[in-house]
């Protein structure tokens, strides 16, 4: 992939509040699949006053047409996505939204990431990530709205071609229709002239009825299927340019370590295939004419770490060499003090005073690694002309932009992004500190003086993923009160770098929850599907949804009990309202040679409306994989200041032989949309804990289930 | 050396200890055969030696000179490569995608060889991993070519 089809420019390129008209100025994309006559809409040109003029008449996020769409002469629909395709099928939900109202069928769209730029911060109308859960539900009245605008040119385009009123014109997928005279003619054929027309007014335009949908809401076929099963997807890892050398790097074994001597530094450059070896703040770096060359140097390489002086970088969390998970899971269980308040219902301390008995318990989770299946890499390059180009993964385009522009001290518009789709995320590339491999490849770039891409092996990634936090909770309820008082959330820093993993906070906190609800429904001898019914009577949203998939799994039945392979099996049930959703799962498990099976999982969502059904169904599966992983498996150890595993198989996530049925029921209450790429996770750790509470008898309130000893 | 990669014939020039993932990404420039672990841990690497799946972060390139290497780029040229194909877009089985090449390359080389596998014998073949966890519509997807063997998806 050389540079070929990112002309589009960002938002501060474009002189005033209209957009320039490509056509009129006879410029013309040279990008792949752009010929002369395209649909394009002002992309790429660059004007001297844009900076000052724009602050003047700027556009709201989201609404400057030619930002986002191009039709091509073959009708074909080019449309740049504020957010990142990672496998949410974002991408194909976007094509649905604004297909629906251009009268375009999404099969018609080649979706891309948009590059940086002002036009795309679509959330809230000020931010763009993709992340939260929030793709769908934040941009979907904004990406709506698009659609009926370029619609609108086309009509005018075709009336003049086709001298009749715009009036008698209608629209079918992809062509104008005037049913009066029988004729009719492709959106890509009229393109050119109708890029000679001025984008109207929002408010001239009218949206479509929901009742009359075509692709909202339907089961459409994922855009991206066919190119993914047959390896064309390309991803950050797979980018190359002419001219470009392949780097490695041996980082610190612990971050705050600073670069010393590298011993065999001789050694190293006589290497096959090696170009230069380099230090870097707190690793080395091998580059080479092929990256298997740099990564057999970079690993040969025999560094004098020195711990941080006074010249220690502020911003990274130092770790220290005595550093281990458990004891620092014992220092957080037995952290002194009563904690902050975090949630009180009701008359707390009467209810205590007044309980016949009082619940305490310690629960505890792990830290995890991302562990998606690309390893992080950066491409950059430095143009002739002094602006950098930069290709990485990422979910925040702008923010990394900024933060390169800082680095290099080059304007923000000298650093093109390129942000190919993702091969996972789970909440891995946005901006950590010391997580991500752009400042070393900008920094090789630059003194190589050609394109570098560095990939971090497998085992450099997890030295320095940035993990989902540990954490230990003490929980006190009251029995005979309705309501669980948290007592403790006292912060304690920790000492490696964390970060966001799917479903954030809630991938910890709802297992945290629903495991202790079920341990105070058995002290209260109450059945946990009865006493969440019970709970939530006054909810009709939450009580549906539980009814949901009590139906769903046949009826809750919690046993334990024999199933028909003879084996004894139990079920257990959570709930987690993350991220706009509301979820409520029922897991069934059974033990086999000292390991929890996982049989089937029946997950209900309501996500008050959709998109896509079908993609729902298969974030369901995602988030429950990734669930279940959580409990059953994952858990970063650190010994002595370092991870004990630096790859899968010390690592071990969730393999195929080990992943549940998966039954899903989505639920269209009509509210607010909600998200859906990470709601599915919360309620299934505690799904499986409690149903595992309930076959052994132990009670578990920890993660994962793998420490633990169960007897078959 | 001379290697034979998708029906041509690549001369080649790195180390014979080289792993063929790096040869095929690196030197040769096809990249739909990905790397993940380098550990022959999750079969991202996955690729067809004389029809059989190899784990190619793990294999040297001196092993397979003289053998026949297919990798995901030419595998709709196979006709049980498309059907796998077909079905994996059919039951639209990739989410990320990164680790489809080889769980479409697991599939082909088991089908070749069991032309109607078993469930049990699906679960010993499609072993590669999947952080999305598509592992049911993978299983979908082989059951399906399983069942149909012979008819045309």
């Amino acid at each position: 992939m050389t540079e070929t089809t990112r002309n589009l420019v960002p938002d501060d390129e474009f002189p005033i509040g209209s957009p320039v008209n490509i056509s009129r100025r006879h410029f013309l994309l040279t990008s792949a699949g752009a010929a002369a006559g395209a649909f394009v809409l002002g992309f790429g040109v660059p004007v001297g006053q844009a900076r000052a003029q724009q602050a003047a008449s700027p556009m709201p996020p989201g609404t400057r047409v030619p930002a986002f769409l191009e039709i091509r002469p073959d009708s074909s629909i080019r449309f740049m996505s504020p957010f990142v395709e990672g496998g949410q099928g974002v991408f194909t939900a976007m094509a649905q939204i604004v297909g629906e109202e251009l009268d375009a069928d999404p099969k018609t769209f080649v979706v891309e990431n948009a590059p940086a730029g002002g036009d795309y911060l679509v959330i809230n109308g000020k931010m763009r990530i993709t992340g939260g859960s929030m793709s769908g539900r934040t941009s979907y009245e904004t990406m709506r709205k698009l659609g009926p605008l370029a619609r609108n040119m086309l009509l005018q385009a075709a009336a003049k071609r086709l001298n009749a009123p715009i009036t008698e014109l209608t629209t079918e997928p992809g062509r104008v229709i005037h049913a009066a005279s029988g004729r009719s003619l492709a959106y890509g054929e009229v393109a050119a002239e109708a890029l000679d027309l001025p984008v109207p007014a929002p408010e001239s335009v009218s949206l479509r009825d929901p009742s009359k949908f075509r692709w909202i809401g339907k089961p459409v076929e994922r855009l991206d299927m066919h190119d993914k099963s047959t390896g064309k997807a390309v991803y950050a890892i797979d980018c190359k340019v002419d001219g470009m050398l392949h780097a490695a790097v041996q980082h610190a074994p612990r971050l705050g370590l600073t670069i010393g001597k590298i011993r065999n530094e001789e050694q190293l450059k006589a290497m096959p295939g090696v170009h230069s070896v380099h230090s870097l703040s707190g690793a080395v770096a091998v580059v080479a004419e092929r990256w298997w060359n740099a990564k057999r140097a970079a690993e040969a390489a025999q560094v004098d770490w020195r711990e941080p002086g006074s010249d220690a970088d502020p911003a990274l969390r130092h770790m220290p060499a005595d550093f281990s998970t458990a004891a620092f899971s014992d220092k957080l269980a037995n952290e002194p003090g009563s904690g902050k308040e975090a949630e009180n219902v009701g008359d707390v301390t009467k209810a205590f005073d007044a309980a016949k008995t009082v619940v305490s318990a310690t629960y505890k989770s792990q830290y995890l690694h991302h562990a998606q299946l690309e390893p992080p890499s950066t491409l950059a390059r430095f143009n002739p002309d002094g602006s950098l180009e930069v290709w990485l993964p990422n979910q925040a385009p702008e923010q990394f932009q900024a933060d390169i522009a800082k680095l290099t001290g080059l304007d923000p518009s000298k650093v093109t992004l390129h942000s190919p789709i993702l091969g996972g995320f789970f909440g891995r590339h946005f901006l950590y500190p010391s997580a991500n491999p752009y400042p070393q490849a900008i920094q090789l770039a630059k003194e190589v003086g050609r394109p570098v891409k560095l990939i971090w092996s497998r085992e450099e990634e997890f030295l320095r993923d940035p993990m989902r936090p540990m954490a230990a909770v003490r929980f006190r309820g009251a029995l005979d009160a309705s309501g669980m008082h948290r007592i403790a959330q006292i912060y304690v820093k920790n000492p490696t770098t964390l970060a966001y993993w799917r479903s954030v906070g809630n991938s910890m906190n709802d297992f945290f929850y629903e495991t202790f609800l079920d341990e105070l429904a058995d002290k209260g001898g109450q059945d946990p599907y009865e006493l969440r019914m019970k709970l939530l009577q006054k909810n009709e949203r939450l009580s549906n949804l539980l009814k949901a998939v009590g139906d769903l799994s046949g009826g809750w039945k919690r046993g334990p009990f024999t199933a028909d392979d003879g084996s004894k099996r139990a079920r257990g049930v959570a709930m987690a309202s993350p991220f706009g959703s509301h979820t409520a799962a029922i897991a069934e498990v059974s033990i086999r040679n000292g390991q929890v099976v996982v049989h089937d999982v029946w997950e209900a969502i309501d996500p008050g409306s959709i998109v896509n059904p079908a993609i729902i169904e298969a974030q369901i599966n995602s988030a429950t994989a990734l669930g279940m992983s959580q409990v059953l498996m994952e858990e970063a150890v650190y010994q002595n200041g370092e991870p004990t595993a630096r790859n899968y198989d010390l690592y071990p996530i969730l393999p195929p032989d080990r992943m549940a049925r998966v039954h899903v029921r989505i639920i269209e209450s009509g509210a607010e949309m909600g998200g859906i790429g990470e709601p599915g996770l919360p309620a299934i750790p505690p799904a499986v804990a409690n149903a595992v509470s309930t076959l052994t008898g132990k009670r578990i309130r920890s993660m994962p289930l793998s420490n633990y000893t169960f007897e078959s | 050396m001379n290697l034979q990669i998708n029906s041509q014939s690549y001369q080649v020039n790195s180390d014979g200890d080289t792993p063929l993932l790096w040869i095929i990404r690196d030197e040769l420039g096809m990249t739909g055969t990905k790397y993940g672990c380098g550990l022959a841990q999750c079969g991202a690497c996955s690729v067809l030696v004389d029809g059989e799946v190899v784990r190619s972060c793990v294999t040297p390139l001196d092993s397979v000179a003289g053998r026949q290497i297919t990798t995901i780029e030419a595998l709709e040229a196979d006709p049980i490569g498309k059907r796998v194909v077909a079905a994996w877009v059919k039951h639209q089985v990739p989410q990320c995608g990164y680790c489809q090449s080889g769980q479409v390359v697991a599939a082909t080389a088991l089908l070749k060889q069991t032309p109607n596998p078993s469930d049990d014998e699906i679960a010993a073949a499609m072993i590669n991993l999947c952080r999305c966890g598509t592992y049911n519509a993978i299983k979908a997807a082989v059951k399906d070519l399983s069942s149909k063997q012979g008819e045309t998806l």
